[in-house]
């Protein structure tokens, strides 16, 4: 049993890499798309307040598996034909988009107004005030929530091997099929999983307490 | 100290300025000049528009007509005549023209007392942070926190926040220093503290309106003080008129006899 499973190891670190590849991604994606559009929905004219909200209200309320499932099963109808990857990672981002958004709403509504009279007192413009007054203090709420998030994506990415990608969660389901060890490897997986958040996690506390400056 | 605005040319001027929200008028076509160097206080019962007048003079609440000029120069909009609202960029311009003082302090937690000081220095005034340093730590000399310059507001007491809120407006060189109600929410032994810095930038010839209830201060602080109620100015002159007990202005009466009722 140990040797199957010395045997498949190579291929369940290609999987891993998979793993690790697409929830980077769509950490990142929807992070950049996230603050962007989070900003837009605080200090946005009100067509933009009225898309993201519609954007992120609609995406939240569905199931991710359907989500990707429309992405990559029904885009083609309209003529948009992605690879199974592509196709993932895309509708991973728009769903972690859409709760970047609201924790960067509630992050930034979060200061209290004065900080902006203040900043706007001292002749601070807008892009001044939100750089060197708003996201510093802003940041450090958005955090807890944000890490969490990024635990889940790294969970939620085993979504993707139902489009048939390999991924950690489709390797061990390939080496199962041949050894038929599942108990073992499940182990294993889980085991795989749990490190990676519980690394994120431990970071996650460490960046909190740098960010914890004498305030409340 | 006693400069009336009628024979030196106004360094702020308020002209019929009315303001709204929704059907409640907070500004009735108030008209006010003060002249370089005069200290203006502004008393009146809470909802007769005081604080809201000292927020259109920088902008940060918009008014419906009328014009507020500093220097001559219009503050919220290209002209009085069209109204048509300064740009992000402008208004930003306009405001370091003026420095303010909140209430409840509102200084940056996340910066020292001289970062908090710095901030305009470095990023609207253009200047270095070693040149920006040193204005705050002269500045924070001025009110007596030398020794607080890296401590973060959350170190302070309420009076030495408010003393560093001063610090960074004065700082900035504005050209008119608005003071709103500074020391409403401050115990009353650190009141004090607050109000001799007040009185020394004073004595330094800095121009100042406040909104104060500290009417003992404004008695003796004051070149003129502005009587407002209903959102319009109902009296206006020198503190010992104005104060006066036997004054025929039946509002102020009534208010300066409830004041000396609940506070002496």
């Amino acid at each position: 049993m140990l040797s199957q499973i010395l045997y498949a190891l190579p291929f369940l670190a290609e999987g891993f890499a998979v793993t690790l590849w697409v929830s980077l991604l769509v950490v990142v994606l929807s992070l950049i798309a996230g603050v962007l559009l989070g900003v837009g929905l605080v200090y946005g004219p009100a067509p933009l307040r009225w898309a993201v909200r519609i954007f992120s209200d609609t995406i939240r309320g569905i199931p991710i598996l359907v989500l990707m499932f429309f992405v990559y099963y029904g885009l083609p109808a309209v003529g948009l034909h992605l690879q199974s990857f592509w196709a993932a990672v895309l509708a991973l981002t728009l769903f972690k988009t859409a709760q970047v958004v609201e924790y960067v709403r509630g992050a930034v509504a979060s200061i209290p107004k004065g900080q902006s009279e203040a900043a706007m007192a001292i002749g601070l413009t807008f892009r001044q005030r939100l750089s060197s007054v708003i996201f510093p203090q802003a940041f450090r709420r958005f955090l807890p929530p944000w890490i969490n998030g990024v635990t889940d994506a790294v969970k939620g990415s085993a979504l993707i091997s139902l489009l048939g990608i390999t991924d950690l969660m489709q390797a061990i389901n390939q080496v199962i099929g041949r050894t038929y060890e599942a108990m073992p490897l499940y182990i294993l997986g889980a085991l795989i999983y749990f490190a990676v958040n519980y690394a994120l996690s431990y970071a996650s506390r460490r960046l909190e307490r740098r960010f914890a400056f004498i305030w409340d | 100290m006693a400069t009336s605005s009628n024979n030196s040319p106004a360094l702020l001027a308020i002209a019929e300025v009315s303001k709204s929200f929704g059907p409640v008028a907070v500004l009735r076509s108030v008209s006010l000049q003060v002249a370089k160097g005069e200290v203006v206080t502004i008393i009146g019962p809470s909802g007769s528009g005081k604080t809201t007048l000292l927020r259109c003079v920088n902008f940060l609440e918009s008014y419906d007509s009328g014009s507020i000029r500093i220097d001559g120069k219009e503050v919220g909009y290209r002209d009085s005549e069209t109204r048509q609202r300064r740009s992000e960029r402008d208004l930003a311009a306009m405001r370091a023209e003026t420095g303010m003082v909140f209430q409840s302090f509102n200084l940056f937690p996340h910066l020292t007392a001289a970062g908090n000081i710095m901030l305009g220095l470095t990023k609207v005034r253009g200047k270095s942070n070693a040149e920006a340093r040193s204005i705050a730590e002269h500045w924070l000399g001025r009110v007596g926190l030398a020794h607080k310059a890296d401590s973060l507001p959350a170190e302070l007491s309420g009076g030495q926040q408010q003393r560093v809120g001063i610090a960074r407006a004065v700082a900035m060189e504005p050209k008119i220093l608005l003071l709103d109600e500074i020391t409403s929410a401050l115990d009353p032994e650190l009141v004090g503290e607050v109000l001799a810095v007040v009185k020394s930038l004073a004595e330094d010839g800095m121009t100042m309106v406040m909104v104060t209830h500290e009417m003992a201060f404004a008695r003796d602080a004051s070149s003129r003080i502005v009587f407002m109620a209903d959102g319009g100015i109902s009296a206006v002159g020198p503190p010992k008129e104005v104060l006066a007990a036997e004054t025929t202005n039946e509002r102020l009466r009534t208010f300066l006899a409830r004041f000396r009722a609940s506070h002496f």
